[in-house]
């Protein structure tokens, strides 16, 4: 292979280039990066970049020290000819490549009616947006509205009462992030933010927003209003594969690739973009981690260059973290469709705690706040191809943990 | 202080990286040898502060 290219320039992008450099890979390497700015971390955007602790300067990302690369910033693909693994660029060139990395990650998804940062309504993604924010933010705004209690909201709301804004968060489910923690967890959540003092409504939708050319209210499904001199939209993120539309690529809610994120002979993917079946947990998904795009980055260039072997399958154990209102949530594996829930460490109470995600007869996940060492200790049970519920339990009672 | 105790690194080099009973680091070996590089690095490369650095 003597020619490969990177399409997307953040975490994705930059560490399958790394780990390509790292695997010998000594051909030509090209990066193509929508935005025109350093390539930024995503994590600080809605907390420490908002509350002001992190300035702009502390979230840039590098490459690897030995990673040499060409940069075209501010060029995207706008196409891709799969088979001829033919690349059009938006400065109107093309080329093709011996192989291509796919990392374009995701957009925010934005309210119909509702376009850019006009009016006093923002989406959280980029560091432009992040900035937009943070400046209004630092303005002293009555109040903010958070239209979305997922991990994305409930940071920006905790950064919010950080700043000593009101701040209200408005969300469709009967609790928040059910479906990451399950709902004994998603309670805790919920009560701890109310406990910080976040006016959180739960079971509502926006059904209008009122106020031109800034907004000033919204109307919620069950008949209340909220007055918003900002409004923060955090209802999550759509995989940006739109320029693959023609490219011979099977795209259905992300890059359809295999086990070991080939998308295609020569192309891989990687990151919030791709969508692969891993061995545990069954149905192919996206996962959007800020983990998962490091180890799938570096998978998809292993597979990329089959080495140091012929292509495997990418099963990891994903794994992400959330800070809010000082506290660590952390999760590792799924909580969805488990059988049980259980406590193992702490307590809820005391909201420093271990559970279990019990699949079957298998731990589909952990959760823990404020909990990290004993956390710690299952994530390594997890690491076990097959974690089954009582192993995990008697591991977890061993003198070892 | 960068590292917020997220403990990326003990999964990746467990004996070299292990939090403590108030979920702080502990680097059990400051000086790790060769052998040890590959996890080392794998570690410095999952911790999210970006908060280890090898120090040849």
């Amino acid at each position: 292979m003597k020619s490969i290219a990177v399409v997307g320039g953040s975490l994705a992008g930059l560490e399958a280039a790394t780990r390509l450099r790292q695997l010998g890979y000594d051909g030509s390497l090209l990066i193509y990066s929508q935005e025109r700015r350093q390539p930024y971390d995503r994590p600080p955007l809605s907390k420490g970049l908002l509350t002001g602790v992190r300035d702009t300067a502390s979230v840039a990302l590098t490459l690897g020290e030995s990673a040499q690369a060409d940069w075209r910033m501010g060029v995207s693909a706008v196409a891709l000819d799969a088979r001829r693994r033919e690349l059009s660029l938006s400065d109107g060139s093309s080329e093709r490549f011996d192989g291509i990395v796919i990392a374009t990650g995701a957009a925010a998804i934005r309210p119909r009616a509702i376009s850019g940062r006009d009016g006093g309504i923002h989406v959280l993604r980029t560091l432009d947006d992040a900035i937009s924010l943070r400046s209004r933010l630092h303005q002293a705004p009555a109040r903010v509205v958070i239209v979305g209690a997922g991990f994305i909201g409930l940071e920006v709301a905790s950064s919010c009462r950080e700043l000593g804004l009101q701040v209200s968060v408005i969300e469709a489910r009967a609790l928040p992030l059910e479906p990451a923690l399950g709902s004994v967890v998603a309670g805790t959540v919920a009560a701890m933010h109310r406990d910080h003092g976040v006016d959180l409504r739960l079971g509502v939708t926006v059904v209008a927003a009122h106020g031109a050319p800034q907004v000033e209210r919204l109307d919620l499904s069950d008949g209340t209003s909220v007055s918003a001199d900002v409004v923060v939209y955090a209802v999550g993120v759509q995989p940006e594969t739109g320029w693959l539309v023609g490219s011979g690529l099977t795209v259905d809610g992300g890059v359809v690739c295999d086990e070991a994120c080939g998308a295609a002979p020569g192309i891989v993917a990687a990151g919030d973009v791709a969508r692969w079946p891993h061995r545990r947990y069954g149905i192919p998904r996206r996962i959007e981690h800020w983990d998962n795009a490091i180890r799938q980055a570096h998978h998809a260039a292993s597979t990329l260059l089959a080495n140091p072997g012929p292509p495997a399958g990418y099963d990891p154990v994903p794994w992400f973290w959330s800070d809010q209102h000082g506290s660590k949530l952390q999760v590792a594996g799924y909580a969805g469709g488990a059988d049980e829930f259980r406590v193992v460490h702490g307590s809820l109470e005391a909201r420093r705690f271990v559970g279990l995600y019990r699949r079957g007869d298998e731990v589909g996940g952990a959760v823990a706040i404020d909990d990290s060492k004993a956390f710690l200790a299952c994530r390594r049970l997890l690491l076990d191809p097959e974690p089954t519920w009582s192993k995990v339990l008697a591991g977890l009672d061993s003198p070892v943990n | 202080m960068l590292c917020d105790g997220n403990g990326a690194c003990a999964l990746e080099a467990p004996g070299i990286f292990e939090l403590d009973d108030a979920d702080q680091l502990v680097v059990l070996e400051e000086n790790p040898g060769p052998a040890d590089r590959a996890r080392v690095e794998a570690a410095a490369g999952a911790c999210p502060k970006r908060a280890i650095s090898i120090v040849t």
